[in-house]
């Protein structure tokens, strides 16, 4: 009887198993700000990359006939104290941004997460010694430390998203670390070392994957945190360098025309805006969807 | 109590021996020499480089440059400016209360604002109240506040002329003996009434400014923990036994709420010290933010490491202060569990 039950009913056995990553998918879009932020980010993206293609004017050609111009229909973002035309300089500052969002997030990483992994799987002196560098780090003020690192580093966008990466490394470190102490005592990987695994095939294998849902979340929100540091140092003079556009840049020098010419002001700062709370409402999101407590 | 005290101020020297390894590190990260790239493109005789090399103790070894630096730490010696040739720490000194002073009346907007807005949000979830307060939070918790200060410099001073633009006070109009620093203190000892009205008229535009992002966190962090305790087995038998909501939600709920609130709002004292850079920088505030910003633009290193060494150190110390607090408050994490 039993057998003829279990035979008769081949479909039930044969569904397809729905994945973690399918299932927070679903659950992702459902969620209306995410979903807006993921789309200007989608956006954003396309707009860096095809910079060349869609913007109107070339962003470093200066026209003395057209200094601090009112939007128009020739110049609909206006133009700066130079002539050049601001939404040009929106448009190519779009690169900057991002590239300084993701390549930074991306030298935390590399930097951050080997060392938590190293950190949480190994424990001892060796953790104690990367916890109480991470505490350090963390105890200078994001902003503060990014600043002092590309003051000394020298200013420039490489060594700005250097200072930001370096400055990001410590969350990753004990992000990954809190998550590998909390693996590392789970049977399965009791059992990968039961076996005869090597430490660094269970920390890459099998530890590894389950910190990654974590990981992405903190991801797109230290890009966020990256791309307004980005601003911040090219506000002060230490990211990205003239005549080169990035919207922080674009506000130092628009802090002085704010009278005669407020579009100068207006634009950078509200693409700043925008991209940071799209990498935000994405990042809550996926914070949500990833949650285990919504399953 | 005492052992947890012994406890956390034990976690955190190492972490203090971090820190000044980090900013002693950190000034070697300049690219050649210090003293070359301080002097830029006009050079400087060798003699009175080598002078500024031995000034600057590089001429050492570099283990006997770290244990200079920690023995000089150790006894208040912070470094020496080398373009006002005064003691780091002296000059921060001087500048620290009008930060101290920026910074507090930024918390201060932030909590005002930011606990109702959390407990507001929680008592009606999932209304449009929710969502339009969350949302707020979202955006100041993502505005750039140096356009959030060209902003509001834009429309509150330039076009209803409001606020005045930048600096402590009115310097042609008054003039105030500073005492202790904090320039609302020395207007009151002072007696001078125009000046104290003038020195809070420039606190207001800074003060928005720098307690946006604590607001948006505040407010966040209130509604989510007011949420948790308002799901709770004694806030229900409060509502049960028929107390008023405002009794319900004021007394038994937020005093619980609150614990976690504190711990955050201590936690944005790094963040407004973190602010204060720009802040300070877009309203000409005399504080250590902008002269932390001076000393990059005049490659004044020494000042710079010392500034940033201060700053992490009070930050250290507010966060000891906030853990203890917490321990004193929730004997559970004061036992480990």
């Amino acid at each position: 009887m039993m057998a003829g039950v279990a035979l008769s009913s081949p479909a039930t056995v044969a569904e397809p198993v729905d994945s973690p990553s399918r299932r927070a998918w679903r659950r992702l879009k459902k969620r209306r700000g995410a979903m807006f932020g993921l789309i200007v980010i989608v956006a954003l993206i396309a707009l860096a990359i095809c910079a060349d293609l869609v913007s109107p004017h070339d962003p470093i050609k200066q026209s003395y006939s057209a200094v601090r111009k009112a939007p128009s229909l020739q110049h609909w973002f206006g133009t700066d104290e130079l002539g050049r035309d601001v939404l040009a300089r929106i448009i190519f500052g779009t690169r900057a941004s991002l590239s300084a969002g993701i390549i930074s997030v991306g030298i935390a990483m590399l930097l951050g997460v080997p060392l938590g992994l190293i950190a949480g799987y190994c424990g001892g002196f060796i953790d104690a010694l990367i916890s109480r560098f991470t505490d350090a780090m963390l105890a200078c003020p994001f902003l503060i430390l990014a600043i002092a690192l590309a003051a000394f580093l020298g200013p420039s966008l490489g060594n700005a998203m250097i200072a930001i990466g370096v400055t990001a490394m410590p969350v990753f470190i004990r992000l990954t670390r809190g998550q590998v102490m909390g693996i590392a005592v789970e049977t399965y990987v009791e059992a990968a070392r039961a076996i005869g695994n090597p430490p660094w095939r269970i920390a890459v294998r099998h530890i590894l994957p389950n910190v990654l849902p974590q990981l992405l979340v903190q991801i797109t929100l230290t890009i966020a945190s990256a791309i307004i540091a980005e601003a911040s140092l090219s506000f002060l003079g230490l990211g990205q360098q003239p005549p080169a556009p990035s919207w922080g840049s674009m506000l130092n020098s628009a802090q002085r025309f704010l009278t005669n010419a407020p579009w100068m002001a207006v634009w950078p700062g509200l693409s700043i805006f925008i991209s940071v709370l799209a990498f935000n409402l994405l990042g809550d999101g996926l914070r949500d969807a990833l949650d285990p407590k919504n399953r | 109590m005492f052992k947890f005290l012994l406890k956390r101020l034990a976690l955190t020297l190492p972490t203090f021996l971090a820190l000044m390894l980090l900013t002693f590190l950190a000034i070697r990260l300049v690219p050649g020499d210090p003293v070359e790239v301080r002097m830029g493109e006009r050079g400087i005789d060798p003699v009175r480089a080598e002078e500024m090399r031995h000034l600057l103790g590089l001429d050492q070894p570099i283990w006997k440059q770290f244990v200079d630096y920690v023995w000089g730490i150790l006894h208040g010696d912070f470094g020496t400016s080398l373009v006002t040739s005064e003691k780091v720490l002296t000059e921060f000194a001087a500048l620290f209360p009008a930060t101290i002073e920026l910074s507090f009346f930024a918390i201060l907007f932030a909590m005002v604002l930011g606990i109702p807005a959390g407990i507001l949000a929680a008592v009606k979830r999932g209304t449009v109240y929710d969502h339009a307060l969350m949302g707020a939070a979202l955006t100041g918790y993502s505005m750039p506040i140096f356009w959030w200060g060209l902003l509001l410099i834009m429309f509150m001073s330039e076009y209803l002329g409001l606020t005045p633009i930048s600096g402590r006070t009115d310097l042609i109009r008054f003039s105030v003996e500073p005492i202790t620093g904090f320039m609302l203190v020395d207007t009151l000892i002072a007696g001078d009434k125009g000046a104290f009205w003038d020195a809070l008229r420039h606190l207001i535009l800074p003060a928005i400014v720098l307690g946006t992002i604590p607001l948006a966190v505040i407010a966040r962090i209130t509604r989510s923990s007011m949420l948790e305790v308002l799901s709770e087995d004694y806030v229900r038998t409060a509502r049960a036994k028929g107390l008023s909501p405002f009794r319900v939600v004021g007394l038994h709920a937020l005093r619980n709420a609150l614990i976690p609130v504190v711990t955050v709002i201590g936690l944005q004292v790094g963040t407004a010290l973190a602010g204060a850079v720009l802040t300070e920088t877009i309203f000409s505030w005399p504080g250590v933010g902008k002269w932390l910003i001076e000393s990059i633009a005049r490659r004044d290193y020494p000042a710079l490491q010392g500034g940033i060494l201060l700053i992490s150190s009070i930050v250290v110390l507010m966060n000891l202060l906030i853990d203890v607090m917490y321990g004193a408050i929730n004997p559970r994490i004061r036992h480990g569990r």
